[in-house]
């Protein structure tokens, strides 16, 4: 509990630090009115507490809350990031489990599984509505098509990752390869599946907020930015506001991973200096 | 390093791609795709050429867009995660806000860039790369500092060795492999930062070249634009690991991993 | 029938184009306790590893139990311990033991029972619900054991199983490890670096020399069972760990080698 206590009580005074030096730069910057890298004032570093302030206030005339507003795009884009990320991390299991079994379609598939990350999916996303026509189904897919790289190579790296012995062992008991796959492989490639579905995790959120831009969907965090976007030099505020929503989205996805590891992955503590 | 098995290790990769084009333009003339959806990958091949003084230029552009931003995001991830190594109380408060961090969606932030930098410039595109490159070095590089041995630090203190010392001779050999996995990640990511920024800009890059395109139902450029985008970021990253094989030929986990 | 019935074994590793093993013949009884040893390079935990079909013979036929020995490995005729326990750290203690039983689809109150009675064996109860790191080398090495026992198999194969542990621990797992050998019957192939060891545990001591390994001769231990730490200090004891010790500097061991002296 009181390792618990100080962790959170030392985040919270990071955090604070760190928006004091927010403040303490704006500050100088404004004061001097220095230029690089960039011109500081109220629209390109508003102040925090414009921010939040902005958070509580209706977005539109007699509109509802901006927080309310926001927290309902937020939602509205978790379901397809949830979606997105599930479909990810199967196909990303599967593809790792089949490459483990055979060399050769390690050397035949692995450079254009990197490869298909390098296609930028903000290009490819507009497509990918044509042909799945415009829906959540859509930014699933595009939110699946970050999370599986990660998943893909570091489960087929934590699926190679126990000891020559081990495998020794299982063949001395004669044992088949589905049995060495679930008895020895996978367990073995639970922390680096972790380990991945963390960044797979925030990957998700980002496909899925991308995934929104070129649909057209208004109802999620995608169709806030560009709406806030369109307004920016009137209030940056709002626009800054959805990028908090928007982070707070990316660190829960994260944090539930974390809880899910904690419950399921239970190693020897690592030594490490 | 023999040559000739490692091009043998290449040829089933070679025959995916030939089985992979054939397949392509077959299916289009079996299920009469629409060429709006998927265009042939002839035609692809024939945009590539019409255009390629388009895509030349505008792939330069992004490229050096792309690099500026791997540089800058790198190096400033090499740098804090250095300074950090040593205060490791304060390492260890930030690192839940790097990965907090590190969760945002960085399309958000373009908008922001674009309002801070002049919108025709690169800048904001390479601010975009930068910091989609910064935060995987940072952790990276940092877990890679730290991961010491305990007995490792111990032998070097009987040596009465400095933190110096103790710094250059295991913490970066130690590193080394981290930073290079990092690195591999991040040209990927430079490249998409300098394309995804381009959604809000209007400069004559790739991704407006991408979205132009698009909106003009011109496909076969467009495709061959992401193609080029592609292409550039694969050479980024054969960069990356060709200096890497350099650099860490002593290590011995690498080739038997065998993956990317 | 033997239950180790080797003839004209040869092994070449073509990597480095190393003959392992030349010209091996062996054969160990039901009931033996036998001790391969020599100094690096002879090729002993290759001959164990051959024995257990973790390798093929390049030439020559190994039979266990009378049959190939690929067979006797599908037919889980024997048990085999590392010298790293490779103990599976997502495991507790008790699954880990359990692991060779649920390969062979045996039930859940079966193994249980089973899983009982080996923790009783190496004098681990209380420990199942541990996990593997929350435990000493020495009670590690005993869960290995234990899983190499859990199916009762008549042969079991062992690596130097001892060789990570303290003198204390290990002479105190020796005498554990004879133990068991008598309540099971089973026979034991062991391979060790260390002679006084050698010459504790067995019934035999086979003697190897390197470059190529060969069997340079052996040595019967025909000291009274059951052995205890009395055993050690007998005369008859100093005299069996000299022969073999004259025997392993014939064949180019010396104190400086690879084999430890019986004083340490």
């Amino acid at each position: 509990m009181r390792a618990a206590a100080t962790k959170t009580l030392t985040l919270v005074v990071t955090v604070l630090a760190l928006a004091g030096l927010y403040e303490l730069y704006r500050w100088i910057w404004v004061t001097t009115g220095w230029s690089w890298p960039f011109k500081v004032d109220d629209i390109t570093l508003p102040h925090l507490w414009t921010i939040f302030r902005a958070l509580g206030e209706p977005s539109r005339s007699q509109g509802p809350l901006l927080i309310t507003v926001l927290l309902h795009s937020a939602w509205f884009t978790a379901k397809e990031a949830l979606a997105g990320f599930a479909m990810g991390a199967i196909v990303g299991f599967v593809l790792a489990v089949g490459l483990v079994h055979s060399r050769l379609a390690q050397r035949a598939l692995l450079p254009y599984i990197v490869a298909s990350q390098t296609i930028p999916i903000l290009a490819v996303a507009p497509m990918v509505v044509v042909w799945l026509k415009a829906g959540w189904q859509s930014v699933a897919v595009i939110a699946a098509y970050l999370t599986f790289f990660p998943v893909t190579i570091n489960t087929l790296r934590g699926l190679q990752a126990a000891e020559p012995r081990a495998h020794e062992l299982m063949r001395s008991y004669a044992a088949s390869k589905w049995q060495v796959l679930w008895r020895l492989r996978v367990p073995s490639s639970l922390p680096y599946l972790f380990s991945a579905l963390k960044i797979s995790a925030t990957a998700s959120v980002v496909g899925a907020i991308i995934g929104e831009l070129p649909s057209s969907i208004q109802g999620g965090l995608g169709g806030a930015i560009l709406n806030f976007n369109q307004y920016y030099s009137i209030q940056p505020e709002n626009l800054w506001a959805t990028n908090v929503i928007a982070a707070g989205l990316g660190i829960t996805f994260f944090l539930a991973v974390v809880i899910a590891e904690k419950l399921v992955v239970r190693r020897a503590p690592e030594h490490v200096a | 390093m023999n040559v000739r098995a490692r091009i043998v290790d290449w040829i089933p990769a070679i025959v995916v791609f030939c089985l992979g084009i054939v397949v392509w333009q077959l299916a289009i003339d079996i299920f009469n795709i629409q060429k709006f959806l998927l265009p042939k990958p002839a035609s692809i091949a024939s945009a590539f050429w019409t255009q390629r003084s388009t895509l030349w230029s505008a792939g330069w552009l992004t490229l050096k867009e792309a690099l500026g931003g791997f540089a800058i995001g790198s190096a400033l991830g090499i740098v804090f995660a250095t300074v950090l190594a040593r205060f490791r109380r304060i390492a260890n408060a930030l690192m839940p806000i790097a990965i907090a961090a590190n969760a945002v969606p960085i399309i958000a932030f373009s908008p922001i860039f674009n309002a801070w930098f002049d919108p025709l410039s690169p800048s904001p595109r390479m601010a975009t790369a930068g910091v989609l490159c910064f935060f995987p070095v940072f952790v990276n590089t940092l877990r890679g500092l730290t991961s010491v041995r305990p007995a490792q630090i111990e032998l070097m203190r009987s040596y009465a060795a400095g933190e110096v010392e103790i710094f250059r001779r295991v913490r970066v050999p130690t590193a080394l492999p981290f930073i290079f996995s990092a690195l591999k990640v991040a040209t990927v990511l430079a490249m998409i930062g300098a394309i995804v920024a381009d959604y809000f800009g209007t400069f004559g890059s790739l991704g407006i070249t991408i979205k132009n395109s698009v909106s003009l139902f011109d496909f076969e450029t467009a495709w061959a634009a992401i193609l080029t985008a592609s292409i550039l970021g694969v050479a980024m990253y054969v960069a990356v690991s060709l200096v890497e094989r350099f650099a860490l030929q002593w290590d011995p986990t690498r080739q038997e991993r065998g993956t990317a | 029938m033997s239950v180790v019935e080797i003839k004209g074994l040869t092994k070449t590793f073509t990597k480095g184009n190393v003959t392992a093993l030349r010209g091996i013949d062996l054969q160990i009884e039901p009931g033996e306790f036998v001790s391969l040893i020599g100094p690096s390079g002879c090729g002993k935990s290759t001959l164990l590893r051959l024995i257990g079909d973790l390798t093929s013979p390049t030439e020559g036929t190994v039979e266990v139990n009378g049959k190939a020995a690929p067979k006797a490995r599908a037919d889980h005729d024997y048990g085999m311990v590392f010298q790293d326990s490779v103990l599976f750290d997502w495991r507790t203690v008790a699954k880990n033991i359990s692991l060779p039983l649920e390969m062979l689809s045996w039930d859940r109150a079966k193994r249980k029972q089973r899983v009982d009675a080996m923790l009783g064996l190496v004098e681990l109860q209380g420990f199942g619900d541990h996990h593997p790191w929350q435990l000493s080398g020495g009670m590690q090495m005993r869960v290995a054991i234990a899983r190499a026992l859990a199916f009762e198999p008549a042969l079991l194969l062992m690596d130097e199983p001892f060789g990570a542990l303290d003198e204390m621990t290990r002479e105190r797992l020796n005498i554990e490890l004879l133990e068991i050998w008598r309540r099971m019957q089973s026979t034991v192939v062991f391979v060790t670096h260390s002679i006084s060891e050698a010459v504790f545990l067995s019934t035999r001591v086979v003697v190897m020399s390197p470059r190529p390994g060969r069997i340079a001769g052996s040595v019967v231990v025909d000291l009274p069972q059951p052995r205890t730490n009395d055993t050690r200090e007998d005369t008859r004891f100093f005299e069996l760990v000299t022969e073999v010790r004259e025997l392993l500097r014939g064949v180019g061991a010396d104190e400086h080698g690879a084999v430890e002296a019986e004083t340490r």
